[in-house]
């Protein structure tokens, strides 16, 4: 059982002229187990509070605390929190050229498990793993993410997140820009991942869409840099229903 | 990133003053010595060349020289009349007071003599090891590639010297050839070097410079063509350390109908004072119909404190081709690479590493030989670890 406690998270980041605050003070906390879907209009800080828990260098925590199981997430490394659990799925897969897939992913699964995959079974867990997304093959042997079109990186991302298995999945609008076909095959594989009972996703969307196949434990609206509601999943289709203006309206 | 084509390049008007028209001469006293301001030596450290521009004694050389050479194949050193015959026959006529007094002044020339037909599996290797950087010397080498032959060789350069040098490459036509220059210099050594093609019909040629070493490199690899549907490839790598310079010319001459080029040249920077300068010069002339040309330069600049001058030059005269274009960029590692890879758990090091063996990978491929592609990721790997420590795990990259 381990437990995702984000409090009173206040994150800025530099503009211009000064700095910005983007999360207003966020209070989540996610077990193993669950699945949470935070929803909200563009521009609520959804992603941000995303790649704040990540660790990424353009964002400032200015207040609060992440933790893991007790332990501070924030005074880690972006590497060692993967290492800790955390994956990001995230919504523009970075381009690595002259990187590929294959050495990527060995590396990956390397550095997590701080020894090489076994050869053998590794290669044959690659391409069940590629398979299972309908992702060709050949993909193993191109270079991370270049040429891949929106959907092929989304893929890439869910074969990331079968192989590594973290503990923690912070899927981050991994549905935006998917066709149906795309969008079933990614929710099929988050849902794998949940089927072993013992993982925690955290589902980052702007869509109800994705929802009629990934079933949220829990929703969270995010208006204005922090939650402004939260339910069950009966929120989501209120949602559905209404949209955000209620809550964008409050906010201003 | 910037990135011209045909349509944004300015067809010269004649008028214009253009380096890219130089009138050569094989008379040293029509050079006078560079003074730097010269456009052709402006990025050069004139003062570390050890008088190589101007001049220095080209004394006996101390410079050992060995070579491998397959079944069918001479190497030797020629002097006299036979080794006065060689100087020219890439169509090479000096451009600058050094290379001048090179063929004026060195009174050998090693010779490889690939005959017409031939077809090698093997490379053939020259090596270069000099002793003594202390003196100043010279060499003219000659590479014969004959008729529809197909040949590799391999320049080595290693230990340390003072050294101009003229190379003479002619390919035959129908010739497949390629050139690889090894720069793998001790940190003392200054290198000035002329690697001149003349590349025959319908031959191809691929010239290769990796520049690691050296205090003072500065290397021009030109083309020019023999006749129509010749095709050249300029691939260059290098990696600059704190205080070197490393310099690197293109001239490529589409004085021929049909003919073909496409230079890339990638190179890493770290360290105080690490300086690169890249120049590719492309002249289209008014013969030079239906011929296709691409130039890129890529610098990856590791740490604070490097500079890395990249400007590449298009010269057209006839619009009647089908492609011509360039594109230069230097940048820093990107933020957004390491990020993703390090939130898959690779450590920070280890993602850097990742992304110069990536950004290099490319032209390494490209070079096609299995012992040079390993002995370029060692020398990439040596140098990435003076920025990023030694590396635990080399055997997950591959």
């Amino acid at each position: 059982m381990a437990t995702l406690e984000v409090k009173n998270l206040h994150v800025s980041v530099d503009v211009e002229d000064g700095k910005k605050e983007i999360l207003r003070g966020v209070d989540l906390t996610v077990k193993s187990g669950e699945t949470h879907a935070i929803m909200g209009p563009n521009g609520s800080g959804k992603s941000t509070l995303a790649y704040s828990i990540a660790g990424h260098p353009k964002y400032t925590v200015t207040d609060g605390t992440v933790l893991l199981d007790g332990v501070d997430v924030l005074g880690m490394t972006v590497d060692e929190r993967a290492r800790a659990g955390l994956f990001l799925a995230m919504q523009y897969p970075v381009e690595v050229p002259g990187v590929s897939v294959s050495n990527f992913l060995r590396t990956a699964k390397t550095a997590l498990d701080g020894e090489a995959p076994k050869l053998r079974t590794w290669i044959r867990d690659v391409n069940d793993a590629m398979d299972k997304v309908a992702m060709d093959r050949d993909f193993a042997t191109r270079n991370v993410n270049e040429g891949f079109s929106g959907g092929e990186k989304k893929r890439h991302e869910i074969v990331q997140l079968e192989l590594l298995n973290p503990k923690f999945a912070i899927l981050d609008e991994t549905d935006s820009g998917l066709d149906i076909d795309a969008l079933r095959v990614v929710s099929e594989g988050v849902n794998r991942f949940r089927s072993q009972g013992d993982r925690a996703v955290l589902l980052i969307t702007h869509y109800t869409r994705i929802l009629r196949y990934i079933q949220p434990d829990y929703v969270h609206v995010f208006v204005g840099g922090r939650i402004a509601e939260e339910g069950g999943s009966e929120l989501a289709e209120r949602l559905e229903a209404e949209g955000y203006d209620k809550y964008v309206r409050v906010d201003a | 990133m910037s990135s011209t084509n045909v349509g944004g390049a300015v067809e010269s008007s004649g008028k214009v003053a253009s380096h890219l028209h130089p009138v050569g001469s094989f008379d040293v006293g029509d050079h006078p010595v560079p003074t730097g301001r010269e456009e052709i030596w402006r990025f050069t450290p004139l003062k570390r060349l050890r008088q190589l521009h101007g001049d220095a004694a080209f004394e006996p050389s101390k410079t050992e020289c060995s070579w491998t050479a397959p079944a069918g194949v001479t190497i030797e050193a020629v002097n006299g009349e036979q080794a006065r015959a060689l100087r020219g026959i890439s169509g090479f006529v000096p451009n600058d007071r050094t290379s001048a007094r090179v063929i004026a002044e060195v009174p050998s020339t090693l010779l490889v003599d690939v005959p017409a037909g031939i077809e090698l599996s093997e490379p053939i290797v020259v090596t270069l090891n000099g002793t003594d950087s202390g003196i100043t010397e010279a060499a003219h080498i000659a590479l014969r590639f004959g008729a529809h032959s197909r040949a590799m060789v391999i320049l080595v350069h290693e230990g340390a010297s003072s050294m101009a040098q003229v190379v003479e490459v002619s390919v035959g036509d129908g010739a497949n050839t390629s050139v690889l220059s090894i720069q793998d210099w001790a940190r003392e050594a200054v290198h000035l070097s002329y690697q001149e093609a003349l590349v025959g019909r319908d031959a191809r040629y691929r010239h290769v410079a990796v520049s690691f070493g050296g205090d003072v490199v500065r290397m021009n690899a030109n083309v020019r063509y023999a006749g129509p549907g010749g095709e050249a490839e300029l691939l260059g790598l290098y990696f600059v350390d704190a205080g070197q310079h490393i310099e690197h010319r293109l001239f490529i001459d589409h004085n021929a109908p049909h003919t073909k080029s496409n230079a890339i040249y990638k190179g890493g920077l770290q360290g105080q004072g690490a300086h690169s300068v890249w120049v590719g010069d492309v002249l289209i002339r008014k013969v030079a119909e239906g011929i296709e040309t691409f130039e890129t330069n890529r610098n990856l600049v590791l740490t604070d404190g490097c500079r890395a001058d990249s400007v590449p030059n298009l010269e057209i005269e006839t619009g009647e081709i089908v492609g011509a274009g360039h594109a230069s960029a230097t940048g820093r590692f990107d933020d957004e690479q390491l990020f993703y890879l390090q939130s898959r758990g690779v450590t920070s090091d280890e993602a850097r590493r990742l992304v110069v063996h990536g950004f290099f990978a490319d032209i390494i491929k490209k070079i096609k030989v299995p012992d040079i592609e390993a002995r370029l990721l060692a020398a990439v790997e040596s140098e990435l670890a003076q920025t990023v420590g030694s590396n635990p795990s080399s055997g997950v990259l591959t």
